[in-house]
């Protein structure tokens, strides 16, 4: 092949000065914002006293308790569903499937919407329950119906996707080999799907605990009880910003913790194999 | 392989053909939404005030063609944070002394504020909760809205709370507005989401003021509890032009229409007292 010039070795392929173009745009995008973050919190005088206040504590705490909830039984449910869904296939489980999906696309205040037109005093299932005596709306537990509404699909279809990666034949072999069904799902299929539903995970988790809009309209906004972190942040922001910088460089050191162990779980898995 | 002929093939040339004028129409008339010809006054307004300044603006309008009122109505905190933050406005109307004075002290205010409206606050209950009086409100199982104690109104119901609890004669108990507060469920950021919550019958009662009943009533069925007089908060409204109003005149102006008879009877018309 001739020899290009500087120029026509640039422009020859995507990834030359476009790609680098929009690589410097991006990260002086996002990364721009977080430094800001950053600085303006270290000025603030009492930044520490925000950080170890109430409000902050409050909010961390209720966040890490719900999010850890909704995802055990993100996962609990979600495992085996997922599994469901990778080994078979016909149009119900189809439908199923992509409903599922919806909530990637709803946005989440229509999804606080829809679920207090269901689970709400005067909703479709809710005031059955009522009369049973369960309120689910305004309560912790409205905050976990929430982050499992628009978390849970992060996890099902990292979990399918990984579920589907594993042979069939594997199992089998496993199988042939005078292993249970169960076992073999626990000693082959699910080390096998691991790191992709690890990541799911992460994903999920993240979903879950930066969820506001849904949050927001079923569970409402009190401090203790349904005051998440991200409402906590816009109710400070209106009322004091040193809780409201506190609350976000906690969430924005949990994300980068979150990617951070993520990028090292997988990695090692991979590693492993 | 065929060009044309092709339905699918077809179908996704086109569609790339006609995607990038789609965006820019569709970018472009975003962009324009506002009046092109004329000016454009903005407005920020407490949530309370949404059907009188509505009207006041169609109003003020009228009198000055060519000019078009831009409203945007919330909790009077979180107006005063986005001011604060940079946005942009003509005119801030508040619902109490508390924000603006803030917004004052932020240097974003042009002259000095009016007040140019006054308020009250009421109990609304949803029909079919069990609250028929004020004292069922600190009964135990009750689900109470209120507003955050940083929104006007919040403040405020915190306020007749206690002067509730306080008033001997009403035989309420001095732990009135604590057991009251302990049935707190929901903390809103505007008096409209409180409004909503109990006429939608999610929860039970809620404090509001006088002037939101006729919105909560044309969303559902809610019974009215009146406060005593002497327990009530008289609220008041302050209107100001912004400093870095880009039509400080017609900004001027508005906060005139407001404070003239056409704008007071607007406002009275929607249950609002004088300032």
């Amino acid at each position: 092949m001739a020899k290009l010039s500087t120029m026509g070795r640039l422009t020859a392929h995507p990834a030359g000065i476009l790609g680098g173009g929009g690589a410097l745009l991006f990260a002086l995008f996002i990364g721009l914002p977080v430094v800001a973050l950053l600085v303006r919190a270290a000025q603030q005088s009492d930044f520490l006293d925000a950080v170890t206040g109430d409000v902050a504590l409050t909010a961390l705490r209720l966040s890490l308790f719900t999010s850890i909830v909704s995802m055990a039984v993100v996962v609990a449910l979600g495992t085996p569903f997922a599994y469901l869904l990778a080994r078979n296939d016909n149009p119900w489980l189809r439908v199923v499937d992509h409903l599922v999906e919806l909530p990637l696309v709803l946005p989440p205040v229509v999804a606080g919407v829809a679920m207090l037109m269901a689970f709400g005093r005067n909703g479709l299932i809710g005031s059955g329950l009522e009369d049973l005596g369960i309120t689910i709306p305004f309560t912790t537990a409205a905050v976990v119906f929430a982050q499992i509404f628009v978390a849970s699909p992060f996890f099902i279809r990292a979990a399918k996707l990984g579920f589907q990666s594993v042979p069939r034949e594997y199992e089998d072999l496993a199988q042939t080999l005078g292993v249970s069904p169960w076992g073999t799902f626990f000693r082959v299929t699910l080390p096998l799907a691991g790191p992709a539903m690890f990541t799911g995970l992460g994903l999920a988790w993240a979903r879950a605990l930066s969820e506001f809009g849904a949050t927001m309209m079923f569970a409402g906004n009190l401090t203790g009880k349904t005051q998440t972190m991200p409402l906590a942040i816009m109710t400070a922001m209106e009322t004091s910003l040193d809780n409201a910088l506190a609350l976000s460089v906690m969430l924005l050191a949990g994300s980068v913790l979150m990617l951070a162990a993520l990028g090292l779980l997988t990695r090692r898995r991979w590693q492993g194999q | 392989m065929p060009e044309s002929s092709n339905p699918v093939r077809r179908t996704i040339r086109l569609s790339t053909l006609l995607f990038p004028p789609l965006l820019l129409t569709l970018l472009f008339m975003t962009v324009n939404c506002g009046g092109d010809s004329g000016q454009t006054l903005r407005v920020l307004a407490a949530s309370s005030l949404t059907e009188a300044f509505t009207d006041i603006a169609r109003g003020f309008e009228a009198d000055n063609p060519g000019v078009m009122v831009s409203l945007d109505f919330g909790g009077s905190q979180r107006l005063r944070s986005q001011l604060e933050f940079g946005a942009k406005a003509d005119v801030f109307a508040s619902a109490d002394s508390v924000q603006m004075d803030q917004a004052v002290k932020a240097g974003l205010v042009r002259g000095a504020p009016i007040d140019f409206a006054s308020n009250a606050l009421v109990v609304i209950a949803a029909q079919q909760g069990r609250i028929s009086q004020l004292a069922d409100l600190a009964e135990p199982g009750v689900r109470l809205a209120l507003a955050h104690a940083g929104v006007p109104v919040g403040s405020y119901s915190r306020q007749v709370l206690q002067n509730l609890a306080m008033d001997d004669a009403l035989e309420l108990g001095s732990g009135f507005d604590a057991d009251v507060l302990a049935n707190l469920v929901s903390e809103e950021p505007n008096v409209r989401l409180v409004a909503q919550k109990v006429a939608l019958g999610e929860l039970d009662a809620g404090i509001v003021y006088l002037t939101d009943v006729p919105v909560a009533q044309a969303a559902g069925e809610i019974n009215v509890i009146a406060i005593p007089a002497a327990a009530n908060v008289s609220a008041r409204y302050p209107i100001a032009v912004l400093r870095d109003a880009p039509e400080a005149d017609l900004a001027q102006a508005f906060v005139r229409f407001v404070l003239s008879e056409a704008g007071q009877r607007h406002l009275s018309k929607h249950g609002f007292g004088s300032p």
